[in-house]
C-alpha cells in the first residue's frame, strides 16, 4: 500500500520538532560512545579505573539525563500521527 | 540492636505497605487515582530495577571489580536516554494491543502462537528462579548480620527459617494484591504505588548511608577521593570486552527482564510518563550509585579482612555503632527484595496462567464447561503460579544453599532474559519477522544459555559432570561450556553472551528468512510495526456464524456478568438495536478479542472466540483481497484525479476560447461602424455636389470642380472597396500567389519609384547599402512590392523631421531575409505600437492622406500569406518596420 503524500518542506515549528527528535535519536548513540571512550584511554587490555574516572562517568552520565530532561517536553507534545516517523 | 525489635519493625513495614495498597485499591475501585497516575509514581515504580542484587550486591561487586558495577545502570540509562526509538513504541503497542506480559506480546506479534508464549514463559521462569531465590537470600543475609551482631544472646533465626517465612508472606501479599481482581489491561494500582513508596525507601537508605559515610565515617568528598586513589587498584580493572558487553546486557535486560515490562508497559497509564522517566529513571539510578564507591572503598578500609563486602552497607554503620541507621539499611533492602519478587511473581504468574494453564485447563475441559466463572479459574491459576514462582525461588536457594556471590547469579538471570530481544526487536521493527524464526530462535538462545551460562554456574560437577568443562560435551572439544567453537580467550560471561545472541540472532533471521508467515501473523507483524500509522490491515473476523449469545457467555465467564453485559449493551446500541445482544460483526468481534486478551493473553482470547466464530481466523485470500480493494481504490482515486485535471484544462480552454469570441465580436462591431463611418464620409460629399449639380444654372468652372470632385470621392471610395476586397481575400488566406524569382533591389527600386508620389513635394533622402540587396527571392514580387511601397509610402507621409531620410537594411539569416525600414521622425509611441497593424488604425487625422488606415492590415496579411511577417521594430530613433520574408517560399498545400 502506498503510504499518504507528506509535505516535503515544513515550516519552522515542526522542522524544529523533528530536528528534536532527530537529537533524542542520537543522544543514547553519543552516551555510548562517551561511556566507551575510557576503554581507549589506557594501552594495555586491562584498563585500571581512577578516581577520575569516577568523576568522568558521573559526568556524563549527568550529562545525559540533562539533555533528555531538555528533550522530554518537546518530544511528549507533537505525538500525532501525521507527522510521525519523518 | 535486639533482633526482635528487628523482626517487628520489619512486620510493621510490611503492614505499612499492605495499608497503603489496600488504600490505594479503594481509591482506584472509585476511579479516585488523582496524583497516583503522575509520572514520578511511574518512574518510581520502575526502580524495581535496583533490586536488592543493587542495594547490597552493587558494594560487593564494586569491592570486587571496581567500575564495572556502573555498567548495569549505563545500559538502562542509554535505553531510556534514548526512549524514542524503542521504550514509545514498545509501550504505544503494549497500550494498543492490551500485552499482558513479554510472552503475550511476543506470542501476538508472531500470530498469537500459543507455542511461543509457552516458550517466552519458561524462558522467564527458569532466569528468574535463581533471581528470586538471590532475594531470599539477601533478606537471610541481612537478618544473619544483625543476628550475628546481636550481644544480648537472643536467638538468632534458622536461615531457612527466614527464607520460608519470608516467600510465604510475599506470597501472601502477592496474592491479595496481585490477583484481587482480573484487570483489562493487568493494572495493579495497589502494588504500583507499594513499590513506588519502597523505592523512595530503597534511595533514601542508601543515601543516608552514603552520607553517612562519607561525612560521618571519612572525612569529606576529598578524602573519599584520596581513599580511592590510595586502594588497591589491581582489582579495579575492567576488561574492555566485559564493559562494552555488560552494558549491552544490562540494556538489553531492563527490556526483557518480565517484571520490567510489567511495570514499564503493562502498567503504563500514559505515554507521556515515559518522556518524564527518560530522565528521571536515569537519574534515580545516578542517585543509587552514588555512593557505592565510597560505601566499597571505606567498607575495605574500615572492616575487617574477610568480612563478606556485599553486606557492607549494613555492616559498616552497625560496626559504627549506627542501629538506627542500620535498621534503614536493612529496611531499603528488605524493600528492594520484597518489591522485585512481588513484581516479578505477578509477572510470571501471568504468563504461566494464561499461556499454560488457562489453554491447559480449555484444551481438557472443552465445551463441556461453558457455565462456570471462567474469571475465578484464571485467578485461582494466577494464585497457583505465584506460589509456585516462590516455591521455586525457595527451593532453588534452599538446593543451592545461598553461597555464590550474589552479582553472578545476577547476571546469568540477565542473559537468560536477554534471549528474547532478538524476537522482540525483530518483531516491532521488521516485518519480515516469522514465528518460526522466532521459535528457532528462542530455542536456540535459551539452549545456547543454559549449555554456557546457567548450567555451569551451578559449578563443575553440579549438573554437567567435570569433564565436559576440560574436554567438551561427547568428547568434542569444540563443545566445552566455556570455550564453544574454540574461543578461549574469552570471559565466560562475555563468550556466553556472544554465543548465545550470535547464534539466537542467525536462527531468527535464517528461520525467518525462509519461511512464510500465515495471515494472522503478516496482520499483526503490520500491526506492530506499523503502530503509528493507525489501524492498518481487515479486520481479524469475517462474519462468522457465532451465535451472540454464545459469545455473551463465554465473555461473562471471563469479563464477570456486569462488565460482560455492559459491554455487550453498548456494543448493541452503536449497532442500533436495543437488548443485550450485538450482531457478531467483524468490529465486534475485533473489540470483544482484545477486551478478553486484556485478560487471559491475545493467544488464549483468539482461540476462544475462534471456537465460537467456527470460521477459525482471516485467510491469506482476505488479506489479498483487501490489497487489491485498496489497490483498486488508489487507482480510481488516481483516474478521478487525472479526470479532474483534464476538465480544468478544458475548462480553461473553453473559457479562452469565449474569451476570444467576445473580442472578436466587438472587433466586428467596431469594423462594421467604422467602415460605414469611411463608407459614409465619401458618399455624402458625393451626393451634396451632385445634388447642386441637378440644381442646374451653374457656371462651368464650379461644374468642372464639383464633378472634380464627385469623381475623386468615387475614386477613393473604389480604392477603399478595393482594399476591403484584398484585405478580405488575404485574411481568407484565398489569395492566388503567383511564384517566381525577383531581386530584391528590383524589387525596392519599384517600390521606391512607385512611392515617390506620395507627397511629391518633400525631398525624401534614402540610405541603401546595395551590395547587400543583391538576393533572389523565390516570393510574389508584386506583393511584397505592395508592402514595400506601404512602408515607404507611410514614412513619407509620417515622417516628422525636416531633413527626412529613410535608411533601408537588408540582413541575411538562416534562410530568412529582413529588410528594415527606419526613418528619422518621431517615431510611434509605446502604446500605439500594438495598435497599428489593426484595420482602420490612424494614429492622428491631422496627418491623414487620404488611406483608410488599411495599409498596415493588409502588410500583415501580405506577409503572413508570404511566410514571413512584418513588424514594428521599437527604439530605433524614429518609426522602423521589419519585414521578414522567406529565402525560398514553398508553395502551401491547398
Amino acid at each position: 500500500m502506498r503510504r499518504p503524500k507528506r509535505p516535503l518542506f515544513l515550516a519552522r515549528a515542526p522542522y524544529r520538532r523533528r530536528r528534536l527528535r532527530d537529537a533524542a535519536r542520537l543522544l543514547p548513540v553519543l552516551g555510548a560512545f562517551l561511556l566507551l571512550l575510557p576503554l581507549l584511554w589506557t594501552p594495555t587490555s586491562r584498563m585500571a579505573m581512577t578516581s577520575g574516572d569516577v568523576i568522568y562517568f558521573f559526568s556524563v552520565w549527568l550529562a545525559l539525563i540533562a539533555f533528555a530532561a531538555a528533550f522530554a517536553p518537546g518530544l511528549r507534545g507533537g505525538d500525532t500521527a501525521d507527522d510521525e516517523e519523518d | 540492636m535486639p533482633f526482635n525489635l528487628l523482626v517487628l519493625s520489619c512486620f510493621l513495614y510490611v503492614a505499612f505497605l499492605f495499608t497503603v495498597a489496600f488504600v490505594v485499591e479503594g481509591r482506584a475501585a472509585r476511579g479516585r487515582l488523582g496524583w497516583l497516575r503522575s509520572p514520578l509514581v511511574y518512574t518510581l515504580s520502575l526502580s524495581i530495577y535496583c533490586t536488592a542484587w543493587t542495594f547490597y550486591g552493587a558494594v560487593g561487586y564494586a569491592a570486587r571489580s571496581g567500575l564495572e558495577f556502573l555498567t548495569i545502570y549505563f545500559g538502562p540509562t542509554l535505553v531510556f536516554v534514548g526512549w524514542w526509538w524503542l521504550l514509545r513504541k514498545l509501550v504505544r503497542i503494549g497500550r494498543q494491543h492490551h500485552v499482558t506480559s513479554i510472552a503475550d506480546l511476543i506470542s501476538s506479534r508472531y500470530g498469537k502462537s500459543n507455542t511461543l508464549g509457552v516458550i517466552v514463559t519458561v524462558m522467564a521462569v527458569v532466569a528468574a528462579t535463581p533471581y528470586i531465590a538471590l532475594q531470599l537470600q539477601s533478606v537471610v543475609l541481612s537478618f544473619g548480620v544483625f543476628a550475628s551482631a546481636a550481644p544480648d544472646g537472643s536467638r538468632p533465626l534458622d536461615p531457612g527459617q527466614i527464607a520460608v517465612w519470608v516467600a510465604a508472606g510475599l506470597a501472601a501479599f502477592t496474592i491479595l494484591f496481585g490477583t484481587r481482581n482480573l484487570d483489562v489491561r493487568e493494572q495493579h494500582h495497589g502494588i504500583v504505588t507499594a513499590i513506588a513508596v519502597e523505592a523512595v525507601v530503597k534511595l533514601v537508605a542508601l543515601l543516608a548511608v552514603g552520607s553517612f559515610v562519607v561525612w560521618g565515617v571519612a572525612g569529606g568528598v576529598a578524602d573519599v577521593i584520596d581513599r580511592i586513589e590510595a586502594a588497591d587498584l589491581s582489582a579495579w580493572q575492567v576488561q574492555p570486552g566485559r564493559w562494552t558487553g555488560l552494558i549491552f546486557l544490562s540494556a538489553a535486560a531492563v527490556i526483557c527482564l518480565p517484571r520490567m515490562f510489567q511495570v514499564m508497559v503493562v502498567e503504563n497509564e500514559d505515554e507521556g510518563h515515559v518522556a518524564r522517566a527518560s530522565w528521571a529513571f536515569p537519574l534515580y539510578l545516578m542517585a543509587m550509585s552514588l555512593f557505592i564507591v565510597p560505601i566499597a572503598v571505606v567498607g575495605l578500609d574500615r572492616l575487617p579482612s574477610g568480612s563478606n563486602p556485599d553486606m557492607f552497607v549494613l555492616t559498616l554503620p552497625l560496626a559504627e555503632g549506627q542501629g538506627a541507621l542500620a535498621m534503614l539499611a536493612f529496611l531499603g533492602g528488605f524493600s528492594s527484595a520484597t518489591s522485585m519478587v512481588i513484581v516479578e511473581s505477578i509477572a510470571l504468574a501471568t504468563m504461566i496462567s494464561n499461556h499454560v494453564m488457562i489453554p491447559m485447563w480449555l484444551r481438557l475441559r472443552s465445551g463441556a464447561a461453558a457455565g462456570d466463572d471462567l474469571r475465578q479459574v484464571v485467578l485461582m491459576a494466577r494464585r497457583l503460579a505465584i506460589a509456585a514462582v516462590l516455591a521455586l525461588g525457595y527451593g532453588y536457594y534452599h538446593v543451592s544453599g545461598g553461597s555464590a556471590a550474589l552479582a553472578t547469579i545476577g547476571l546469568v538471570a540477565f542473559l537468560g532474559v536477554a534471549q528474547v530481544l532478538p524476537a522482540m526487536l525483530g518483531g516491532i521493527f521488521w516485518r519480515g519477522a516469522t514465528r518460526t524464526g522466532a521459535i528457532l530462535g528462542l530455542v536456540t538462545g535459551l539452549a545456547t544459555w543454559a549449555y554456557t551460562s546457567f548450567l555451569p554456574s551451578f559449578g563443575p560437577g553440579a549438573v554437567l559432570p567435570e569433564t565436559v568443562f576440560t574436554q567438551g560435551l561427547m568428547g568434542f572439544a569444540w563443545l566445552r561450556p566455556h570455550s564453544l567453537f574454540g574461543t578461549e580467550a574469552m570471559d565466560p560471561l562475555i563468550h556466553a553472551l556472544f554465543w548465545s545472541m550470535a547464534l539466537n540472532i542467525l536462527a531468527f533471521c535464517l528461520g525467518s528468512l525462509f519461511t512464510f508467515p500465515g495471515p494472522v501473523e503478516r496482520l499483526q507483524g503490520a500491526a506492530f510495526v506499523n503502530v503509528f500509522e493507525g489501524a492498518v490491515g481487515p479486520q481479524r473476523w469475517a462474519r462468522g456464524r457465532a451465535e451472540p449469545e454464545a459469545l455473551l457467555v463465554m465473555a461473562q465467564r471471563i469479563l464477570g456478568e456486569e462488565t460482560a453485559l455492559s459491554l455487550f449493551q453498548s456494543a448493541a446500541r452503536a449497532q442500533g438495536k436495543e437488548g443485550f445482544l450485538p450482531d457478531p460483526t467483524p468490529a465486534f468481534l475485533d473489540g470483544l478479542e482484545a477486551r478478553l486478551s486484556g485478560s487471559v493473553g491475545a493467544a488464549t482470547a483468539h482461540a476462544m472466540i475462534s471456537q465460537l466464530v467456527g470460521r477459525a481466523t482471516v485467510t491469506v485470500e482476505d488479506l489479498l483481497a483487501v490489497a487489491s480493494e485498496s489497490a483498486q481504490i488508489l487507482e480510481y482515486s488516481a483516474r478521478l484525479e487525472a479526470r479532474e485535471a483534464e476538465l480544468t484544462r478544458t475548462a480553461g480552454a473553453l473559457r479562452e476560447a469565449n474569451d476570444k469570441l467576445t473580442q472578436l465580436s466587438l472587433q466586428k462591431d467596431a469594423f462594421l461602424s467604422q467602415i460605414s463611418h469611411e463608407l459614409r464620409t465619401p458618399m455624402t460629399s458625393i451626393r451634396a455636389f451632385s445634388e447642386i449639380l441637378t440644381e442646374g444654372d451653374l457656371p462651368t468652372e464650379m461644374v468642372v470642380r464639383y464633378g472634380r470632385i464627385i469623381h475623386d470621392e468615387a475614386k477613393r471610395l473604389t480604392r477603399l472597396l478595393d482594399d476591403l476586397l484584398d484585405l478580405s481575400v488575404l485574411e481568407n488566406g484565398a489569395v492566388q500567389l503567383t511564384l517566381g524569382l525577383a531581386s530584391l533591389q528590383g524589387m525596392i527600386d519599384t517600390a521606391l519609384t512607385a512611392a515617390r508620389q506620395t507627397r511629391p513635394e518633400r525631398d525624401f533622402q534614402v540610405i541603401r547599402d546595395l551590395p547587400s540587396e543583391t538576393i533572389y527571392l523565390k516570393t510574389d514580387a508584386d506583393r511584397l512590392t505592395q508592402v514595400f511601397i506601404n512602408l515607404i509610402s507611410n514614412a513619407r507621409k509620417y515622417c516628422d523631421s525636416d531633413r527626412p531620410e529613410l535608411r533601408i537594411v537588408v540582413r541575411q539569416r538562416a534562410g530568412r531575409v529582413t529588410v528594415d525600414f527606419i526613418d528619422n521622425g518621431k517615431g510611434i509611441p509605446k502604446d500605439s505600437q500594438a495598435l497599428i497593424f489593426e484595420k482602420f488604425a490612424r494614429l492622428t487625422d491631422a496627418n491623414r492622406a487620404g488611406g483608410a488606415g488599411l495599409g498596415l492590415a493588409i502588410c500583415r496579411e501580405i506577409m503572413t500569406n508570404l511566410g514571413g511577417s512584418v513588424a514594428y521594430v521599437p527604439g530605433q530613433r524614429g518609426a522602423a518596420f521589419r519585414v521578414t520574408v522567406p529565402l525560398r517560399l514553398e508553395r502551401l498545400a491547398a
